[in-house]
């Protein structure tokens, strides 16, 4: 199931494609780093909206240039506490000034969803049955003061208490 | 001190809201526990041997005594009644029941304390100078930088899930490191540059644990204003690039020695210079409105309590040696910092009951502006006590069982909790500090400054490492067993400890510290302290001693 940066479910376009299979014209897909660079030039050709999926030991700034090119970049979690796609995502949003959709993909889990919201993920690949269950909208809520400033662009504490600053 | 204000306030209650609704579905079976595990370390919640271990943040180890009237309460109610400061500042509570975790949080919140980030792979406590803001030897207050990082640090977005825990400690002392710093791993000296202006000096890669480092300079001179931003550089390289596949090896210290400083300073460097700073200065009014917090109390003219006091001391023999021995120089004339021993000698080391505790904050607010702090050897500072009080406050401590005049002494011995606790552990810890402080309390007079430093596991809790005599607990076949290491020293003169030799029984132990302290009055020149003597002679003579048979 997809989830929105509000927490609610959204469809998804997107379908992605296995480094062998050919990429059709005139639907979403994502490629892998590895076939995006095996294939770049054929992959920009096409006439429709391409997607990547950036493994979590990439470092993002060596797409700078290229970044634009993708409507979707995908993160992965391949385990929550694996946090290396934080500090990808804010590259990505800070560095690169990617606008994009940065998806989170893997083991996401509603506890760490604010944390991602925060870091400049707008979507979420998640377990259907469970997001329902344990109302994984809620916790995008669950603070509203925050000590930092991030990709999420909500005001932070400092900048709260001194506006001029 | 600082004082929460709104957003603090608020940013406390929804985390204790967020950790109810995090517990209640663990409890109900939303959540696994490997899936809890995470959410509740980060909020304090390990689970040990007998019971869960509640650790409490104390941040930089300063208290206000309604805080620790709390913490006595919170003894009290929740756990048998007392509690056990810890070697990073903090508090830990060892019989804690997961369902009352919640309304402990909610508790602690009312006086602005809270379990955030004192466990998980994210920053710890920020540690310093229990000292700071009263001692002549500093450049600056420390604690105001230590909020400023202790907010930024507070659930961020990026660095919640590191490779590995990140502990940071501070100070400004320009003489006397008392905040172990180079053990850190990112540590922060203010330091004045040659055009006189104060910034930092960043060491990075310090660290006990099975593979001991010292800290290396990352950073001769950081700007004041680029301190955030530079931190921020130092976690992304960390970030992305520490060790995930080996726990044992995640930690910076190790991604330091990897990469070698000079090739991890020009990442952090390149970093740095390529990142936005925006968010990350720090407008000098939000300095100035923290630094505002820790504005000194006014203190009363006390210039006539040096001779009152000089008249009790000649007096009394026994408060002159807890004068000497528990007491130090304050900045102000006519004032004390005095340290409060929680090393009685057969007790645990670091363990105060409730009472205790709600005496020492009765005291704090009559004799020392309701102010505590907390050292990492594990006892208690009372910051700004005039002169002319110490005799009166030396009486009241000493009937509540906090007489003991051992700061710095050999019976002041820092001591994790070791297999009585910890489920980590591989030996005692605590049994050995008992039998050692009883043992040595008689002579430690004649030994002077001398610091013994116990750990159960090769993690390390108890700084064995840095003790002039460290002392690591394994087990061999069942076995407890206890390795020795001499050298060490956690001050401005840091260094790691050498092993002795092969490891000797229990029983043993305190025969081996009797030789080990026999060769060094024997060694000794002048009043060499133990760590320089061993630089002196090397570490035959000391193993020779050790090992003598007989």
């Amino acid at each position: 199931m997809l989830l929105d940066k509000t927490g609610n479910a959204a469809a998804d376009e997107w379908r992605h494609l296995a480094d062998d299979e050919a990429a059709p014209e005139g639907e979403a897909v994502s490629v892998s780093l590895k076939r995006w660079e095996r294939d770049h030039n054929a992959l920009k050709g096409r006439d429709a909206k391409l997607g990547l999926h950036l493994p979590n030991t990439a470092n993002p700034v060596a797409l700078n240039g290229e970044v634009h090119r993708f409507a979707l970049i995908a993160l992965e979690f391949p385990n929550f506490k694996d946090g290396r796609a934080y500090s990808q995502a804010r590259l990505l949003r800070s560095r690169l000034r990617y606008k994009g959709e940065l998806r989170a993909t893997g083991n996401v889990l509603r506890d760490q969803l604010l944390f991602m919201r925060r870091a400049g993920f707008d979507s979420f690949e998640v377990d259907g049955g469970r997001a329902l269950a344990e109302d994984w909208a809620k916790a995008f809520g669950e603070f509203d003061v925050f000590y930092q400033s991030s990709s999420d662009n909500r005001p932070w504490v400092m900048r709260q208490r001194f506006p001029a600053a | 001190m600082y004082r929460y204000d709104e957003f603090d306030r608020r940013f406390l209650d929804e985390r204790v809201a967020q950790y109810r609704g995090q517990v209640a579905r663990r409890l109900s079976g939303q959540l696994t526990e490997d899936e809890f595990r995470p959410l509740r370390l980060m909020n304090g919640l390990y689970l040990q041997l007998h019971a869960y271990m509640l650790r409490v943040s104390i941040p930089y180890g300063t208290l206000s005594s309604d805080q620790l009237r709390m913490l006595a309460h919170v003894a009290r109610t929740y756990d048998k009644g007392y509690g056990h400061f810890t070697t990073r500042q903090n508090i830990q509570y060892n019989w804690i029941k997961l369902e009352e975790s919640p309304e402990i949080l909610a508790d602690l919140a009312t006086v602005e304390m809270h379990g955030i980030q004192t466990s998980g792979n994210s920053f710890r406590n920020i540690t310093t100078d229990p000292f700071a803001g009263v001692t002549e030897d500093e450049i600056e207050d420390p604690r105001p930088w230590c909020e400023i990082i202790r907010q930024w640090s507070a659930l961020h977005p990026e660095f919640s899930f590191l490779p590995r825990k990140f502990k940071i400690a501070v100070s400004a002392a320009a003489k006397h490191d008392r905040a172990a710093v180079k053990m850190h791993d990112l540590g922060l000296y203010l330091r004045r540059n040659e055009a006189g202006e104060v910034g930092f000096q960043v060491l990075i890669g310090g660290g006990l644990g099975r593979t001991p480092y010292l800290g290396l300079a990352l950073r001769e001179f950081l700007p004041k204003r680029d301190l955030l931003a530079y931190l921020e550089a130092a976690l992304r390289v960390y970030n992305q690039y520490g060790r995930r596949d080996n726990i044992f090896k995640a930690r910076i210290k190790i991604l330091v020695h990897a990469l070698g400083i000079e090739k991890l300073r020009e990442e952090v460097e390149a970093e740095f210079d390529a990142s936005s700073k925006d968010g990350l200065e720090l407008p000098e009014a939000a300095v100035d409105a923290i630094t505002k917090q820790f504005t000194p109390p006014s203190y009363a003219d006390a210039a006539g309590d040096d001779a009152i006091l000089q008249r009790i001391l000649a007096a009394d023999p026994l408060f002159a040696r807890w004068v000497k021995n528990n007491t130090h120089a304050h900045k102000v004339p006519g004032h004390a910092i005095v340290s409060i021993s929680l090393k009685p000698p057969g007790r645990p080391p670091g363990d105060c009951s409730a009472s205790q505790m709600e005496a020492i904050a009765a005291l704090a607010d009559e004799l020392s502006f309701g102010e505590i702090r907390v050292t990492h050897e594990q006892n208690l500072v009372l910051p700004h006590v005039r002169k002319a009080a110490l005799h009166e406050l030396w009486l009241r401590l000493a009937e509540a069982g906090l007489g003991s005049a051992n700061i710095g002494l050999a019976s002041d011995i820092i001591a994790c909790p070791g297999l009585d606790y910890c489920g980590l552990a591989t030996a005692r810890s605590i049994p050995i500090a008992q039998v050692l402080g009883e043992r040595l309390a008689a002579r430690e007079e004649a030994i002077g400054k001398l610091a013994i430093k116990i750990s159960g596991c090769i993690n390390a809790c108890g700084h064995h490492h840095v003790g002039h005599i460290g002392i690591l607990g394994l087990d061999k076949n069942g076995e407890e067993f206890y390795q020795i290491t001499i050298g060490g020293s956690d001050d401005e003169h840091a260094a790691i400890g050498a092993v002795a030799g092969p490891a000797v029984a229990a029983k043993d132990v305190p025969r081996a510290v009797d030789r080990l302290i026999d060769a060094y009055l024997h060694l000794r020149r002048g009043d060499e302290r133990f760590p320089e003597t061993y630089r002196r002679v090397g570490m035959n003579p000391f193993k020779e001693a050790l090992y003598a048979a007989g």
